[in-house]
């Protein structure tokens, strides 16, 4: 296919079914692009600014076309603690950073590192995720009366029984009206999106962040913008292979990195947070018939133009209502298929999910969860890898012993290798069979001169038998090295 | 005559019966298409990359999960073929594909879902039931 074909499937393959997905998904976008800037304490204007960055840029230079990015949850919820120190400027250059560090990530190509995260750590990634947009939705019930309640209730009926009865018009949409209509014309007083922040009818302009230039600045934002670095591309990746897959098609992921990266560079300049790609978005758009890269820009473009003309409705939407449709986007995130599946998976795994969940509740970070997780597995990993299988046998004149190993043998297994060994036979010869065994580092080879030196002042010949190619490649390397020094 | 069949499954053992139904229709006018029919719901993509990892290996086991069906459908020496539906919504996939094509009859398993998922989701082969124009047979 020539870039010119290529462009044109990717852009005008599919113009009517990604006009009509752009608009649901630009419904859908803005409760959520809201109710995110209030978890990280911004006004709301910041989300909807940065998923209008965001998905406008992303449709031009994303590497998966029909995935849909802007402000997330997960992205919020690592910025709550630099808005509540710092505020919103040191947000906007955090937001910068985080492009910057994601467009280093995709030139370098590393986006085949994500391989190293195991699979049960991005279980807990998305399952922390939900629980995480759960709890950051409590705080809106403090001190409340049973109106709240009662109007995050029938968000929520309305949400879930719509459908059943009529899926032309998306139900969260429906929803929201209702209840803000409920909540007008009955006169709660209940809390409003007006009472969150400012909501003013401009389009997002140019500016680079107010801050000092210093190093200081730099220590601050740095931990921040790494974080949200790893978590955008993490939750950016995977929703891409969801993509794939519900597509049939593949995509280009160290394009999508650097892509990512740009669109939160652009969306720091505007006034934006940071953003990523939205897995349920996503899905809502591919379900809804979106394929291509107009989609993500129909999405954004529809969501400003109903901002600015809606402005004073949309900051009349009662809290409640977006508590509602918070509350159905967790649902929507956690992985249920997971907690049904707990007792299939081998134990190590659903260990690492828990703990990966568990951190991140705790800390109310999920890089530190993920860091939690890929540590454990990687422990869990050596630990399995350790265990040596060490059998040995007794030649029939008793004169010479036989050890056959079977394992890797490597710095976590080489103290239960050792330990198998017994050198007080009385025999004239050992031969250490490792035709079933690889040797994998400096401890291993250590472990062999060990042995070799310890039968060697007992007068007993030791014979290694059974280095594969790579093995005693190591032993000569490493092996010589040790003895001529030794000398 | 049923020669031209439609087995919609979900790889579970009623849709595994229902295959087994649909072979004995098909064998009585001896030579018979049995079409193999998969959704794929959009949200199952989700679970499944988390699963298993990635886009292509959730298709290996998709493929997995469907050939024992084309087995079974292959030793009754009848024609088989197999669609997957992707990014679908299972009932309304199955009746938009039935009734875009002439089949002689659907045969569907019913799922046996739980009362609280049928009351949240709606149960497929009732609708099926209810929207698809030719004949469906329901294997409990």
């Amino acid at each position: 296919m020539s870039f010119a074909e290529k462009i044109k499937k990717e852009w005008f393959g599919n113009v009517r079914g990604d006009v009509l997905a752009g608009i649901v998904v630009a419904l859908a976008l803005i409760p959520e692009a809201i109710a995110f800037s209030i978890i990280a304490g911004l006004d709301p204007m910041v989300g909807l600014y940065a998923s209008f960055c965001i998905a406008i840029v992303i449709a031009f230079v994303g590497g998966r076309p029909g995935m849909i990015s802007a402000a997330t949850g997960a992205m919020a919820l690592l910025m709550i603690t630099l808005v509540a120190e710092h505020g919103l400027e040191y947000l906007l250059a955090a937001t910068i950073l985080t492009g910057v560090l994601q467009i280093l990530f995709g030139v370098f190509k590393l986006a085949s590192f994500m391989k190293f995260i195991p699979r049960s750590v991005m279980i807990g990634f998305v399952n922390a995720l939900a629980i995480l947009i759960f709890t950051s939705q409590l705080q809106h019930f403090v001190d409340e009366t049973w109106i709240m309640y009662a109007l995050v209730a029938l968000t929520l009926v309305i949400i879930y029984g719509l459908p059943k009865f009529t899926k032309a018009v998306p139900s969260t949409l429906v929803a929201i009206i209702v209840v803000t209509a409920i909540a007008i014309t009955m006169n709660f007083g209940v809390r409003t999106v007006g009472d969150m922040g400012a909501l003013p009818a401009t389009l997002p302009i140019f500016a680079l962040p107010n801050i000092p230039l210093t190093f200081e600045t730099l220590m601050i934002i740095f931990p921040y913008a790494l974080a949200l670095a790893i978590v955008g591309l993490l939750e950016s990746l995977l929703t891409a292979s969801i993509v794939d897959d519900m597509t049939d098609t593949e995509s280009n992921k160290n394009k999508e990195s650097r892509g990512q990266g740009i669109a939160n560079v652009v969306s720091g300049c505007f006034g934006g947070m940071a953003g990523c790609a939205m897995i349920g978005q996503s899905v809502i758009n591919v379900k809804s018939g979106g394929r291509g890269r107009l989609s993500c820009l129909v999405a954004g473009l529809f969501l400003i133009i109903l901002i600015l003309a809606l402005g004073n409705v949309v900051v009349q939407i009662p809290m409640a209502a977006l508590a509602g449709v918070m509350i159905m986007v967790s649902i929507g995130t956690f992985d249920w298929n997971s907690l049904m599946n707990i007792h299939k998976i081998p134990r190590t795994d659903a260990i690492v999910m828990v703990v990966t969940v568990g951190t991140v509740v705790y800390t109310h970070d999920l890089a530190q969860g993920v860091l939690a997780g890929v540590v454990l597995s990687a422990i869990f990993f050596a630990w399995k890898m350790s265990k040596v299988k060490v059998e040995s046998v007794l030649s029939t004149d008793k004169t010479e012993k036989t050890y056959y190993v079977t394992g890797q043998l490597f710095f976590a297994s080489v103290t239960e290798f050792l330990e198998k060994i017994n050198y007080n036979d009385n025999v004239t010869k050992v031969i250490i069979d490792v035709s079933q065994a690889h040797l994998w580092d400096d401890s291993a080879v250590g472990a062999i001169d060990k042995i070799e030196s310890k039968f060697e002042q007992r007068h007993v010949t030791v014979e290694i038998r059974g280095l594969n190619k790579e093995s005693s490649k190591l032993l000569d390397k490493i092996g010589g090295l040790s003895k001529a020094s030794g000398h | 005559m049923f020669s031209n069949l439609l087995l919609a499954i979900d790889g579970s053992d009623h849709s595994y019966r229902a295959a087994k139904k649909a072979i004995e229709l098909g064998k009585l006018s001896g030579e018979a298409t049995v079409e193999i029919l998969y959704v794929l719901d959009g949200s199952k993509s989700k679970s499944d990359v988390l699963q298993y990892g990635d886009s292509d290996s959730a298709t290996r086991r998709r493929k997995e999960m469907l050939q024992p069906f084309e087995q079974l459908i292959r030793e009754a020496n009848l024609t088989y073929k197999t669609t997957i539906i992707l990014a679908g919504t299972p009932a309304e996939s199955i009746i938009k594909h039935a009734n875009n094509g002439e089949y002689d009859c659907l045969i569907i398993g019913s799922r046996g879902l739980s009362t609280v998922q049928t009351m949240i989701l709606g149960s497929v082969s009732h609708k099926v039931m209810k929207y698809v124009k030719a004949p469906v047979l329901m294997v409990k």
